[in-house]
């Protein structure tokens, strides 16, 4: 895919980016272009930076050196509307239902001082809301509070509010780690669909690299090149595998695995 | 059998045992009072349980001869007025710094310093400036109360607004949501029901600034009569006095805590993310 675009100006540019903390390296000389359309799953041993990458994207974290470039211009050092973001937890909004966390996305979409909407905004909302939640497929749970919903259909809720909030980026930060295999793989299933039906760009942070071997268009590997036993915060981890899904044999496969000591499933 | 941390009473027994420390109290009164009264019938320590019906019935139930009106019930709705006026200013006082310091670290940063200086002042000490400024009416009265508890709800309240996930936030503004909307959205109603248990805490001490500005300078409320009855030694007065004040202090807490119930469902049931 990134071949094929190659005479426009990339979506994302991530041009010599280092991040550390203090004397802690964590990434260093990541060098990446990505296409708008693309799904890019970002798997790594736990600790390796991924999910700062991620952050970075989102904004809530700015890189030590180097730049993050959005159509050319650097990525807002704050989490802004065109960059959607589903976490691991605490992603939903605990005091409202089901109807009213996604339809506060249309609240939140129009400027003013207390996000709440009224009269024909309202009825609009709660259209959208609706439809939305029709398709991750949480219409029987309209009037539920978070806590009522099993883990599964709270990242689902998660999603539908990310997604009407329209972004070009979705941002996956380890969102379905927490659940079981097969419910997993059904949210898998979700993501593929919304992410060809919104014309998103994804990037999905992963500790299971099956993950990311069967999901989206590319597969980052994050791991530490240049390891010095005596000061392991010397080095950062770089991005050592880009490939693109479905393309793959399995000796790449069990190569990437053993390098990187996987973790079991559920850590971290 | 079971180890005793794993024992747990059943229902009825539950109950039992609740009711049994009132009524061993009760019975230990009774029995202090009729060994004193025998000795001395006169004695005004330990007054019966009949003289202390006809002290309740003189103060709530008879006009008084002075005034005409009904003392007990009097003081009752001064004093309320009083605690629920100090109170729910403090409350809405609190609110504000605590949920401004606790989401915006600017604001917080000039303030929340002045808060600590200011909640480390002893309320009580500075009656005498009240009354001062306020003059010896209604006003030095709320005024104290409002002092006393604020700082402490704000204080409260800015942590609970600090402690909600940082990913919430996060989460608003990937939606769009500018600063007021995450604070009157996202925060405010999350920390509603928390204002509601910061209420609830500082009752107790709501209730000693009352009583305790009522008693160096006032001419009703429930604290009031009793500083003015110890001068008798009304026992029989100061007594259910005392009681009343538990129960009202009681039912605020258990009013208090069936609102937040019914208000905020979610909060009770634990909902958390």
């Amino acid at each position: 895919m990134s071949e094929a675009n190659q005479d426009t100006t990339p979506m994302i540019q991530v041009n010599q980016v280092w991040k550390q903390y203090d004397d802690n390296i964590v990434l260093e000389r990541l060098n990446k272009t990505v296409d708008e359309g693309e799904f890019v799953t970002l798997v790594g041993a736990s600790g390796c930076g991924k999910s700062t990458f991620l952050n970075m994207l989102l904004g809530t974290e700015q890189p030590s050196k180097g730049e993050i470039l959005l159509d050319g211009k650097p990525i807002p050092n704050e989490a802004g509307s065109d960059r959607g973001i589903v976490f691991q937890q605490y992603s939903v909004f605990p005091h409202m239902t089901v109807l009213e966390n996604v339809m506060a996305t249309c609240g939140f979409q129009r400027p003013g001082i207390t996000g709440y909407l009224f009269g024909s905004g309202r009825s609009a909302a709660r259209e959208a809301a609706e439809l939305i939640l029709e398709q991750v497929g949480l219409s029987q749970a309209l009037k539920k509070y978070p806590h009522e919903l099993s883990g599964g259909m709270r990242q689902r809720l998660a999603l539908a509010q990310a997604l009407l909030g329209k972004p070009r980026i979705l941002l996956l930060d380890e969102s379905f780690g927490a659940l079981d295999p097969g419910i997993r793989s059904d949210m898998h299933d979700l993501v593929l669909n919304l992410w060809s039906e919104h014309k998103l760009t994804v990037f999905m942070v992963t500790h299971d690299l099956k993950e990311g071997f069967y999901l989206g268009t590319r597969l980052w590997v994050f791991d530490k090149l240049r390891h010095d036993p005596q000061a392991p915060q010397r080095f950062g981890a770089v991005i050592t595998y880009d490939l693109p899904v479905g393309h793959m044999d399995q000796t790449t496969y069990q190569q990437i695995d053993d390098h990187l000591r996987p973790i079991p499933a559920h850590a971290g | 059998m079971k180890k005793f941390i794993n024992q747990r009473p059943g229902r009825a027994f539950k109950l039992l045992l609740g009711i049994a420390p009132f009524v061993l109290l009760l019975l230990l009164y009774v029995m202090g009072s009729d060994a004193r009264l025998e000795v001395n019938p006169n004695d005004k320590l330990l007054p019966s349980m009949s003289q202390i019906a006809d002290g309740l019935e003189r103060m709530a139930f008879e006009p008084s001869k002075r005034s005409g009106e009904y003392l007990f019930w009097q003081d009752t709705a001064s004093s309320l007025t009083r605690l629920s006026l100090g109170i729910l200013i403090a409350a809405m006082l609190g609110l504000l710094i605590g949920l401004v310091t606790g989401a915006l670290p600017m604001i917080s940063a000039s303030l929340s310093p002045l808060l600590t200086v200011v909640s480390l002042i002893p309320p009580l000490a500075i009656l005498p400036i009240l009354f001062i400024v306020f003059g010896l009416g209604e006003v030095s009265k709320v005024v104290l109360i409002a002092i006393g508890i604020t700082p402490f709800i704000a204080r409260d309240i800015q942590r609970r607004t600090q402690e909600i996930p940082f990913e919430q936030l996060v989460k608003a503004q990937s939606l769009g949501a500018n600063t007021s909307q995450i604070m009157i959205r996202v925060l405010l109603p999350q920390i509603m029901p928390k204002l509601f248990d910061a209420v609830r805490l500082s009752l107790g001490a709501g209730w000693l600034f009352l009583i305790a500005a009522e008693a160096v300078a006032a001419t009703d409320g429930l604290g009031y009569r009793i500083f003015l009855v110890r001068r008798y030694m009304a026992m029989d007065v100061i007594l259910p006095y005392v009681a009343w004040i538990t129960i009202l202090a009681f039912l605020i807490d258990v009013s208090l805590r069936e609102l937040t119930k019914k208000l905020f469902p979610w909060y009770v049931q634990g909902g958390k993310s």
